[in-house]
């Protein structure tokens, strides 16, 4: 008996909506295993996990708020990877972006500025996470050095330079030598949606930048190219598409929008810049971008599922006592269904009697 | 012993994980398979390793865990890109994350438990030699395994006909397959070595090098170690000569912030990575046009019937 594979030349697309509930479904199952293992009731564990963060208005903003960076930065790396460029040094980009609107908003501290200073520190934000994308860029369209591993190396050196900056010129003169800046400005945050809420124009703003890039990768000429080169690069070189340009493309918008969620992280929610600004957000998103099938509305909703893990996460570290590892565990899990689920998309499994096949 | 001496000693400490890690991840991509998932072994082999030294008090049964831990992640890394010929990019990051994830798990109870290093091996009568004797003939047992490794997977690459066979898959895995070679089992015990060998590079992370766990305690060294592989050329020598640079590099950083070099330290805590960057362009810009790297690395493999 022996097991073949085959490609299928159609996949069906009930499979395709299928396949991501099957890899949820086997998390589950995974997870629940790991809970009994640690010595916890696996239904309790799984209840604060999935079930909590659903149960409140405040469960559900924090979701909201947590699903926004996550949604942000998987819809650029989904396009990203789209185009079978390897990005992942968003954490790098995020930080970059907070780091650069953050600045904007501290040497404009203490004085009154006008409204045009919320969005001078978006467009910093964004294009700072865009600048920092180019280097791993250009360096593999220049000289071909693997843009996975300098991508990532620069992550490191982000993470230090924001330590740097926060523990010497950018930290705050009365804040008890803490390594962290002076607390924006009102001016300088993101207004709430609701009074008394969480909730910031971050999420509207997620959610259009969603929309947008459905009508790009689904409707225009540049969204084709993208795909294209992913999926038949010869095709594309016939069709006089530029491998280096879409590479330097790709980088660029993946970069700008980390880094708009890094200056929406800092001035919507931690509201100054501090070294543990981001909880993983960049890393994570490479799951939530797989998770959402590459697809900018999968990436919504797979967004939304990670948060949940977050929120339920934290609540299960106070409530249960379990490590907040267990969370990463959770994830790096997902990932490895989604993965296995994608197979079974572009293959046929087959199970051949005897020694004829 | 001199100041110069005991900078080499730290040198080669500093130097072994990486050296080991590298050297796994080789034979890996020799055989065609790209594992980024080096970290998440590695870091996994670090909490296994010093969970079950501290909980059985012996650091050799420490080291075996920590090598079954590394064989055991990658295992799940090889149903995945071999049984179901999924991207390898993906399923290396999901390994990485994994890995770092369980290894928190797995490290909680120990966080801050401090136990004695293992030893060094003093060879009789060599390491009395004056200067060279304590470099050479006094190290740990890492040291000395992660030598022979080096020596050994050179002389199976480049010797032994299962080394030819294994570089044959790497370099065209569709004709190796067509001459009636098993490229998939072939790849299996190649990614299974490299976890083995990332394993024992986070054993000695967690018991000899600090021999204590905090959580995430590579800090990235899987991933240099990747970087030392395409610097190498996929080269065993060269991997070594790679992976002792990136060690002198870490050691001088931390002297320079110890003698007060009037830069913050964070500055020259990111010089190893800066580095790691600049090496890989500098690497690719000498090899413009020529060899880069197994031909069939990273693609995945469907035998046909």
């Amino acid at each position: 008996m022996k097991l073949v594979m085959e490609k299928r030349s159609e996949t069906p697309i009930s499979l395709m909506l299928i396949s991501p509930m099957i890899a949820v479904a086997l998390t589950m199952i995974s997870a629940a295993i790991m809970f009994a293992l640690l010595g916890k009731d696996p239904v309790a564990a799984l209840q604060t996990y999935f079930l909590d963060p659903l149960s409140d208005s405040w469960g559900l903003q924090e979701v909201a708020v947590k699903a926004t960076p996550l949604v942000l930065i998987a819809v650029g790396l989904a396009v990203c990877y789209r185009a079978k460029v390897w990005n992942i040094g968003a954490e790098g980009q995020f930080l970059f972006g907070a780091m650069a609107g953050g600045y904007v908003a501290i040497i404009t501290h203490g004085s009154t500025q006008g409204p045009w200073l919320l969005p001078v520190m978006l467009l910093m934000g964004a294009m700072a996470g865009a600048c920092f994308a180019l280097i791993p860029a250009l360096l593999r369209t220049r000289f071909g050095a693997n843009e996975i591993l300098t991508s990532l190396m620069l992550v490191y050196v982000a993470e230090l330079l924001l330590d740097y900056l926060v523990r010497g010129p950018w930290r705050d003169p009365a804040g008890f030598n803490m390594p962290n800046s002076v607390m924006f400005e009102p001016e300088a945050t993101l207004p709430l949606l609701m009074a008394g809420g969480r909730l910031n124009i971050g999420t509207p703003i997620m959610i259009a930048v969603v929309l947008g890039f459905m009508l790009l990768m689904g409707r225009t000429l540049k969204g084709f190219e993208i795909r294209l080169v992913g999926e038949a690069p010869r095709a594309a070189r016939f069709a006089g598409f530029s491998e280096t340009g879409l590479v330097i493309t790709v980088f660029m918008i993946s970069g700008a929008l980390a880094g708009l969620a890094g200056v929406l992280e800092a001035a919507g929610t931690v509201k100054q810049l501090q070294p543990g600004i981001s909880p993983g957000y960049g890393f994570t998103a490479i799951i939530v971008a797989f998770l959402g099938r590459l697809n900018p509305i999968g990436c919504l909703f797979a967004g939304i599922f990670i948060a949940i893990t977050f929120i339920g996460g934290e609540n299960a570290q106070i409530m249960l006592r379990l490590p907040l590892d267990a969370t990463r565990v959770l994830q790096g899990l997902l990932l490895f269904f989604v993965l296995v689920c994608d197979s079974l998309l572009l293959y046929r499994f087959r199970l051949l009697r005897g020694a004829a096949a | 012993m001199t100041l110069f001496e005991a900078i080499i000693l730290t040198i080669i400490t500093a130097s072994t994980p990486l050296l080991i890690a590298a050297i796994g991840e080789l034979v890996v991509e020799r055989a065609g398979v790209l594992n980024l998932g080096v970290e998440g072994m590695m870091v996994i082999g670090a909490a296994a390793g010093i969970a079950a030294a501290i909980t059985t008090g012996s650091s050799s049964f420490g080291v075996l865990v920590a090598v079954l831990a590394g064989m055991a992640l990658s295992l799940v890394f090889a149903a995945l890109v071999l049984g179901l010929a999924a991207n390898q990019v993906a399923a290396g990051l999901a390994l990485a994350i994994l890995g770092l994830g369980l290894s928190g798990v797995i490290g909680a109870p120990f966080v801050g438990v401090q136990r004695a290093g293992i030893g060094k091996i003093e060879i009789p009568w060599l390491s009395e030699i004056p200067f060279l004797g304590p470099l050479l003939f006094r190290q740990d047992p890492f040291v000395y395994a992660s030598i022979a490794l080096v020596v050994a997977v050179w002389w199976f690459l480049t010797k032994s006909r299962a080394g030819l066979v294994l570089r044959a898959v790497g370099e065209n895995h569709a004709a190796a397959h067509a001459l009636g070679y098993p490229v998939r089992r072939i790849r299996l015990l190649a990614i299974l070595f490299g976890g083995g060998c990332a394993g024992l590079a986070g054993a000695y992370m967690s018991l000899v090098y600090t021999p204590f766990w905090t959580s995430g305690m590579t800090a990235g060294r899987g991933w240099i170690a990747l970087a030392i592989v395409v610097f190498a050329s996929w080269l065993p020598f060269r991997a070594m000569l790679g992976a002792y640079l990136f060690g002198a590099l870490t050691i001088l950083q931390l002297h320079a912030q110890s003698a007060g070099v009037p830069l913050p330290s964070q500055f020259l805590a990111a010089l190893p990575y800066l580095i790691t960057i600049l090496v890989l362009v500098l690497i690719m810009r000498a090899r413009r046009g020529g060899a880069a790297g197994p031909a069939s690395l990273g693609v995945p493999f469907v035998p046909d019937r």
